[in-house]
């Protein structure tokens, strides 16, 4: 599943490919250690602090900072299209970061560095095959989920 | 502790050579070498080579290397980190000489960069990041060190006039150099007016890919002496590495492995920032032979965006950097471009580099990075 995971894909398989589908039901997942309790977003199947190779999935809010960001003008391939489009580093408020696109709801001219903004679960609806991703948005941007699947958590 | 030292040294032009195959370039800097240093081709017990593999149609570049320099049966492997490669062939040569295993090393940087279409160049350009979580948004290497430069702006206030007052120094350096790929001066206004790459870059805060190769022999304390004064002792080998994200970085101002690796390099060989007099830094982008400066401590972490505005990095100022006009400049061709910087120090340190000597030039550094920081190793060179 993780192959749904952008807009070009270079990783089919994963120990958390269950990633991809909470994040096409609208819900962003860190990983928490299932012995020593590490919080890590992005998530990861085995613990860097305490070897452990188990673990779950921990819902994020997807509220965070802005830590830094750049608007590429030079895109490489499967980027062509879309450029120029801006790049945004975020400090999680559960900790971690992610990098994603500023979102349609933030003009990438008012990015700054330290402002506040919401991290949102995006599906490309153009595409046939399912692709999903994340976009950084204003604060307060909302978003469908689906209901919580049986068994996964 | 026995030392090691460079006896001989050789560099080609770097730029678009395609008059050459990798292994053409490899030779004419490891004759050039082999002359430098008076010897014959038999005093030689190894060769390590320096490329990047996904620019060469050839695979296993080492091979092809060794037969062509003549130089079978004697062993011979690839280092390889990224931009970084040739000062890891520097240190696994500096490692196989302490060991006793050897006494005289060949490290040779080669890289042909300019074989491959733009389309697979543009391919490869996609994947520079962590492929799982970051080049699905479509980074690039620029991007990544834009993003170093516009917190560094946030932070301590550098400004773009001082990024690309770098550039203006070493496009002024590499003027001088008949090996750059780039022998022309630039002013500000030029290279402000250059198109945007990944903001807050544009064309001039960037180096340019080249074609090139760099020869370095090394040999152990005993045959170096028989060598007489114009050794060059490689006294402080430093190396250390970091987060492949951006994402796992405790901040986005420095290197933390070029920090270690400094400290590494100058405890080794018993000397601090101060006493240095000539450095070649990793200037891939303007960002980040200022951030170089910092991790380096020739000045306090925020205050590099100053060093270079002061001009406290050209020769007459604290420490000259680049004199040979940097990556920027001169052109990075990623294999070779860690044994063209120690070329260079060696060069100064020889009292050799005609109009771009800097003067009493007695401690000089490299500072050579893999990727955005991956890897650093520093290097430190003392002539007596």
């Amino acid at each position: 599943m993780f192959g749904w995971f952008g807009k070009v894909s270079f990783v089919p398989y994963t120990k958390v490919s269950d990633f991809a589908v909470h994040l096409k039901d609208g819900r962003l997942m860190g990983s928490v250690c299932a012995d020593c309790g590490r919080f890590a977003f992005p998530p990861r199947a085995d613990c860097p602090d305490c070897l452990s190779g188990s673990f779950e999935y921990r819902e994020i809010s997807g509220r965070g900072t802005v830590h830094t960001f750049s608007t590429i003008a030079a895109a490489p391939t499967g980027f062509e299209d879309m450029a120029p489009y801006t790049v945004v580093v975020v400090d999680l408020e559960e900790g971690g970061r992610l990098l994603a696109w500023a979102g349609e709801t933030l003009d990438p001219a008012d990015v700054k560095i330290g402002m506040p903004v919401q991290v949102v679960p995006r599906i490309f609806e153009e595409t046939p095959e399912i692709r999903v991703y994340y976009s950084v948005e204003e604060p307060g941007a909302t978003w469908g989920k689906a209901p919580v699947r049986g068994g996964e958590g | 502790m026995p030392r090691v030292g460079v006896i001989g040294i050789g560099h080609g032009r770097f730029g678009r050579r395609s008059d050459a195959t990798v292994q053409e370039l490899a030779f004419e800097v490891f004759r050039t070498a082999l002359e430098d240093a008076a010897i014959e081709r038999d005093a030689i017990d190894a060769s390590v080579i320096a490329a990047v593999p996904e620019y060469h149609k050839q695979r296993s570049v080492a091979g092809v290397v060794q037969e062509y320099l003549n130089l079978n049966p004697r062993p011979t492997w690839l280092t390889e980190v990224a931009c970084a490669s040739g000062s890891a062939a520097i240190r696994t040569a500096w490692m196989a000489i302490r060991s006793g295993l050897h006494k005289v090393v060949a490290v040779i940087g080669c890289q042909k960069m300019t074989e491959m279409e733009t389309a697979e160049i543009l391919a490869l350009m996609g994947r520079v990041g962590e492929v799982q979580w970051e080049s699905v948004f479509g980074t690039t290497f620029p991007a990544y060190y834009a993003m170093f430069a516009n917190r560094h702006m946030h932070e301590f206030g550098t400004t773009r006039d001082q990024l690309l007052a770098v550039a203006v120094k070493n496009h002024h350096y590499g003027a001088m150099n008949p090996n750059a790929l780039f022998r022309k001066e630039i002013t500000l206004e030029k290279a402000y007016a250059s198109d945007p790459v990944a903001s807050p870059f544009c064309v001039y805060d960037c180096c340019a890919n080249a074609d090139g190769a760099a020869c370095l022999i090394l040999a152990d304390e005993e045959v170096a002496r028989a060598h007489g004064d114009r050794v060059v002792w490689l006294d402080g080998v430093g190396a250390a590495s970091a987060s492949m994200s951006v994402l796992r970085r405790p901040d986005l101002v420095g290197l933390p492995s070029a920090r270690e690796a400094a400290r590494q390099a100058y405890e080794m060989a018993g000397v601090g920032p101060g006493d240095v007099k000539v450095a070649d830094v990793h200037d891939c982008f303007t960002i980040a032979e200022i951030m170089a400066y910092e991790d380096l401590g020739f000045c306090a972490k925020g205050e590099g965006g100053a060093y270079i505005e002061e001009r406290r990095s050209y020769i007459g100022g604290d420490v000259a950097v680049n004199v040979d006009g940097g990556l920027k400049a001169k052109g990075h061709p990623i294999g070779a471009t860690g044994v063209s910087m120690a070329y260079e120090i060696v060069t100064q340190l020889r009292g050799e580099a005609g109009e771009r000597q800097v003067p009493d030039a007695d401690v000089g550094l490299t500072h050579n990075v893999g990727g955005i920081g991956q890897y650093t190793f520093v290097h430190l060179f003392r002539k007596e």
